[in-house]
């Protein structure tokens, strides 16, 4: 083997993770009372890998009539589950939280598949996070007289979920662990565009010996979700998704004693100071807004730099932004993956082209991008203000507004500046400045000299238009509680 | 009857801002007690006041919630030291409003004046009970707090005049939001009282705000409005309930849904309180001392 | 082979002046003023940006390409009381033909021994490409009089030593004492004259804070260094993927700005093939590719070189290799 001296960077030679390890069917059912089962009306939809449009498998369209069944199937489970002392339903939880970690390779790769999203995160970020979710949640089925919502908390019954595909299975997890701690039961609408997982978690539900019924999946489209949100036998919903949508689920519920909890939209403002650790600040403005490919409603989406640092900063940031690897998710070393859907591209595209259309000065590193798929580069703009439509509506793609401020209360002011409120970060060395910024801003999250960090522990949800109700730690139990 | 002086009546007004205005309808209502003898007029609120009422509410959020806790409690333990000193106006108010002998409503001032007590109490235990570390996997200082959601729109409730009133608006300011409260709409006078009270207890202006007038009136703009956080919607039926909180969906705010109260004297829980409270989580990392530790 | 790059400007006042950093140095309080002045450094987002380059999945022809370019950049190191002229000259041997079954392997980059060893490395490798660097100034603790460190210099560069590994006075660093470490620096830099590279150490272990491994690389590229290293390899924590990406963010900045190129130098700690290609991934992803060549960046290492020939004899037979077919020196 010789050696020539490479003009070129180091080239990383293709790392593909194995397809091998996840066996997906040609077809799946609906998860009812227990077992798959086509929908009544026999329809199915296709899911395809947006990263070759390659059909992975032809999936059941859920209707009312399925919905209907799967809330009947809930609430039968109910009356046995709620009724099964806490330490064993803990255990339940405990099982599934172990079987998930050991099919987390499997489950990570049909993730990186089904959504698009690199290798890299469904192996370190998602699949750890949802095994963690649930790990965290069994311990508090037999603990819930101690969670400060009186001796005797009950569950409230059926709970209709609805969750994105963004993080498929993570948000599975977010809604499918506390809700059973609890005692509730649950249908479960996933995503159009990344149904697989939740059809696989059926499968690790089953291996739990979790009895029928407990869990429900109901695979479709919007239309499924929202009847499952409007059925008379759901007692609670949960919705993770876009603002619109949660606003008109708020107003299906007006008038109900159903209990609500949205976790939608965002423009997070990420916040660096002059004074910043400046290397990490670059490493957390990218994470905030690259972190799977930006579809992320806490993505810190609006980079507010102060002016006088403006320059280094966004010298670094292009310098960052250069080295990120864009390309097949299930290669290891991909940084950037697909974008979810065509939909979601189209979206992405028409909100960069009004961006540069408003005057904004749009920049991308030089980047190929594969034929095939939804794929979207990551993109920075300058010159923006408070005023241009990027620096207002949710993007939810790898596209980087950036604003200047002078003054920390200017900051702040730009910060709040919208009628989301979920997520901000910080960026300064001085800890006074930290703790009185942090305090000013309105949202639910805010990472100070870190980004994008989750954990089953920490509340998770926003002020404002971003939703209401928080999920995870002890404070997402009481969504599922009749308190 | 023993001498023949007439009695000075009070002209009710508004409570906004710290002042009392009349209407900006020009506009007032006959309030009546249970028999329907006539008690004073009443300003009838307008969509207008309502919205003037949230201007004064939002601009007096900033301090109002930046005010340390353990001063938010002696504001609200002074109101009750002010309500105290005029307890005999408010039980014969309420006695009237409410139609009840005397001695019922004394219960229902002591009972009121008490919750300012309790709620002041609370304002600066509240964080520690709801909030916390959170212990996460990794090299990180978590801590969630709550936060005072903003501006609150509170219907009081129609028939407690006063106990039912105090119950509503106390929780939530203690915490740090403001309010814009519509009086019971055909018990309106101990509310417009209120304001008096207020406006003598260090409560900076804007932080409650009190209208009189229709409930479903004044509540439609309030609820459809883009600057109001939430709203309470103890004081309104089945109907106007549902309406409202569909209108109150355009900016998801936070509804706190009427639930039937057979007894406002009950002890309160916190559900009052944590159902207008943010939970806001902040991160930062902690790490080793030094480099020292750090390896592969 | 590796060819070796050409030699870019030897820092030096100009360079310094060109980029405002002239006065940086004309007074302790200025130089303190610099240093403190440099953005700081968040621990946890620093190891966190290490970890995550560990991850890089590097394979097939990426894989060779980095064991080759790794096995170019080893300073093949004995620095023990020990130390004969027979080690000495078996090391020399081992680093100009690293693997003696098969010729195509590349030489390591030096040998790196005390300052009476020089002559015997310097026989050892004649003929070769292979360098010899020597350590300096009372290496490892550098606690001797300035005249005692300048002979010690003098000693080695008389021996025909291509590169001084110099440490640089902890105690002063970690007393403020800022202006006598860049005065010592500059003074052994002096003694080096043109013949010999000059090699910083700062013993990172010691100064433990990431903020004081960012002065003391400012500190040390501002004195002259041509070569910044982190550790002897004689305390408890040596080089580390976070401390190498901190200095290899420093010597980028620091040719941003002033155009001069400085080299990096983990030693200490790295022993498998698989640690040292997450190194070469920091350097890529960090300095950037005009580092990766071993003009530009060392591993101070012994057990290393072994083990990067084992894994390249496994690349090329697709066998596991083991210790009975690399030399024990």
């Amino acid at each position: 083997m010789t050696m020539e001296k490479r003009t070129s960077a180091f080239e990383y030679a293709p790392a593909p993770e194995s397809r091998a390890v996840v066996d997906i069917a040609p077809s799946y059912g609906l998860f009812i009372d227990g077992e798959f089962a086509e929908a009544a009306d026999g329809k199915v939809f296709k899911t395809v890998s947006p990263a070759t449009e390659e059909v992975l498998s032809e999936v059941a369209e859920a209707g009312e009539a399925d919905v209907d069944r799967a809330v009947r199937a809930a609430r039968k489970a109910f009356e046995t589950w709620s009724a099964l002392p806490g330490a064993e339903r803990a255990k339940y939880l405990f099982r599934i939280a172990r079987i998930l970690q050991e099919r987390g390779r499997e489950l990570a790769v049909l993730e990186t598949l089904d959504n698009g999203k690199p290798i890299r995160e469904t192996r370190d970020a998602d699949l750890p996070l949802v095994a963690a979710h649930f790990f965290y949640h069994a311990g508090w089925a037999d603990k819930l007289s101690h969670a400060g919502y009186g001796p005797d908390p009950r569950p409230l019954g059926v709970a209709g979920q609805v969750i994105p595909w963004n993080f498929p299975l993570l948000m599975l997890a977010w809604k499918v662990a506390p809700a059973l701690a609890t005692g509730n039961t649950v249908v479960l609408k996933p995503a159009e565009t990344t149904p697989l997982s939740a059809l696989f978690f059926a499968d690790v539900c089953r291996q739990a010996g979790l009895p029928k019924g407990v869990v429900n999946i109901v695979t479709g489209d919007g239309r499924a979700g929202a009847a499952l949100v409007a059925h008379p036998g759901v007692d609670k919903v949960a919705f993770t998704g876009s603002t619109a949508v949660g606003k008109q689920i708020a107003r299906t519920l007006a008038g109900t004693r159903k209990k609500l909890t949205l976790e939608l939209g965002g423009k997070g403002a990420n916040i660096v100071f002059d004074d910043a650790p400046l290397d990490q600040a670059v490493e957390g403005v990218v994470n905030g807004i690259f972190f799977n490919q930006g579809q992320v409603c806490c993505a810190g989406s609006r980079l507010l730099v102060q002016e006088s640092v403006h320059d280094e900063v966004l010298d670094a940031l292009k310098r960052r932004i250069s080295t990120l690897r864009l390309g097949d998710p299930l290669d290891k070393n991909t940084d950037i993956g697909a974008i979810n859907s065509a939909q979601q591209l189209a979206r992405i595209t028409a909100l960069a082209d009004r961006g540069e259309a408003e005057g904004a000065e749009r920049w991308s590193p030089a980047c190929q991008l594969p034929e095939n798929g939804y794929w979207f580069a990551p993109t920075l703009f300058t010159n923006v203000t408070q005023a241009h439509t990027i620096a207002r509506d949710e993007i939810f793609g790898p596209v980087l507004s950036v604003l200047t401020f002078r003054t920390p209360d200017e900051a702040v002011a730009k910060a709040n500046n919208t009628p989301y409120g979920l997520s901000a970060g910080i960026w300064t060395e001085k800890g006074s400045r930290i703790l009185a910024v942090a305090n000013r801003l309105r949202a639910g999250v805010v990472w100070s000299n870190t980004f994008n960090k989750f954990d089953p522990t920490s509340p998770f949800g926003g002020y404002k238009e971003s939703g209401h109700g928080r999920e995870g730690g002890r404070h997402g139990l009481e969504a599922y509680l009749d308190v | 009857m023993s001498d023949a002086r007439l009695s000075v009546l009070k002209t009710y007004k508004l409570y906004v801002g710290g002042k009392f205005p009349r209407s900006e309808s020009g506009r007032v209502y006959e309030v009546t007690d249970s028999k329907g003898t006539w008690l004073a007029n009443a300003p009838l609120s307008s969509r207008k006041d309502a919205r003037d009422a949230v201007v004064a509410a939002r601009k007096a959020f900033g301090a109002w919630s930046g005010a340390t806790a353990y001063n938010r409690g002696q504001i609200l333990y002074r109101i009750a030291e002010m309500l105290e000193g005029r307890r005999d106006q408010y039980v014969r108010e309420v006695a009237e409003a409410e139609g009840l002998s005397k001695a019922k409503a004394a219960q229902q001032v002591d009972a009121a004046i008490d919750r300012w007590v309790w709620y002041a109490g609370w304002t600066d235990k509240i964080a520690q009970v709801v909030g916390g570390a959170n212990p996460v996997a990794g090299p990180y200082f978590n801590l969630s707090s709550p936060e005072p959601t903003g501006v609150v729109a509170v219907l009081a409730p129609q028939k407690s005049s006063f106990l039912g009133l105090v119950s509503v608006v106390a929780p939530v300011i203690a915490t740090g939001n403001t309010a814009v409260v519509v009086a019971g709409e055909r018990v309106p006078l101990p509310a417009l009282s209120l304001g008096e009270v207020l406006a003598t207890s260090d409560l900076p202006g804007g932080v409650v705000n009190i209208l009189s007038g229709r409930t479903a009136e004044i509540a439609a703009p309030l609820a459809a409005h883009q600057d109001v956080n939430a709203i309470d919607l103890a004081g309104a039926d089945e109907a106007l309930a549902k309406e409202l909180e569909i209108a109150a969906a355009d900016n998801l705010k936070r509804v706190l849904r009427p639930q039937p109260v057979d007894d406002w004297s009950a002890t309160p829980g916190t559900e009052r309180m944590t159902a207008f409270l943010e939970t806001k989580t902040v991160w930062h990392p902690t790490g080793a001392l030094g480099a020292s530790g750090s390896s592969y | 082979m590796p060819t070796t790059a050409p030699a870019a400007p030897a820092p030096d006042a100009s360079a310094a002046s060109a980029s405002g950093l002239a006065d940086v140095t004309a007074s302790d309080s200025t130089l303190r003023r610099f240093l403190h002045g440099l953005p700081g450094v968040d621990a946890v987002g620093l190891e966190a940006r290490a970890a995550s380059l560990g991850t890089r999945s590097i394979k097939t022809t990426a894989k060779a390409y980095a064991l080759d370019l790794a096995i170019s950049m080893v300073d093949l190191t004995t620095l023990e009381g020990a130390d004969t002229p027979g080690k000495v000259r078996a090391l020399g041997a081992k680093a100009v033909h690293p693997d003696p079954t098969d010729r195509a392997t590349p030489s390591a980059a030096a040998v790196c021994v005390y300052p009476d060893m020089v002559p015997f490395a310097k026989e050892a490798v004649a003929g070769s490409d292979v360098k010899v660097a020597s350590v300096a100034t009372a290496f490892p603790a550098g606690r001797a009089s300035m005249a005692v460190k300048l002979a010690d210099v003098r000693e080695a560069v008389a021996a025909g030593a291509d590169e001084v590994d110099m440490v640089i006075d902890r105690g002063a660093f970690l007393s403020g004492n800022y202006l006598k470490v860049h005065d010592e620096i500059t003074a052994v830099k002096e003694t080096c004259g043109t013949s010999a590279r000059l090699k910083v150490i700062f013993e990172t272990g010691e100064l433990s804070t990431y903020d004081n491994i960012r002065r003391a690389s400012w500190l040390g590229m501002l004195a002259g260094a041509d070569f910044i290293k982190t550790s002897t390899g004689k305390v408890a924590v040596n080089a580390t993927p976070a401390n190498t990406l901190l200095m290899l963010e420093a010597v980028r900045d620091f040719r941003a700005q002033t155009g001069v190129q400085i080299g990096v130098k983990p030693a200490g700690g790295i022993r498998t093939a698989k640690d040292a290609i997450k190194f070469l991934v920091l350097v890529n992803e960090t300095a950037g590719a005009d580092w990766l060549d071993n003009h530009w960046f060392r591993f101070g290492a012994s057990s290393l070189l072994n083990d990067l020939l084992m894994q390249r004899q496994k690349l090329a037979t697709g066998r596991y290799s083991g210790p009975d077919y690399v030399t024990v020196d």
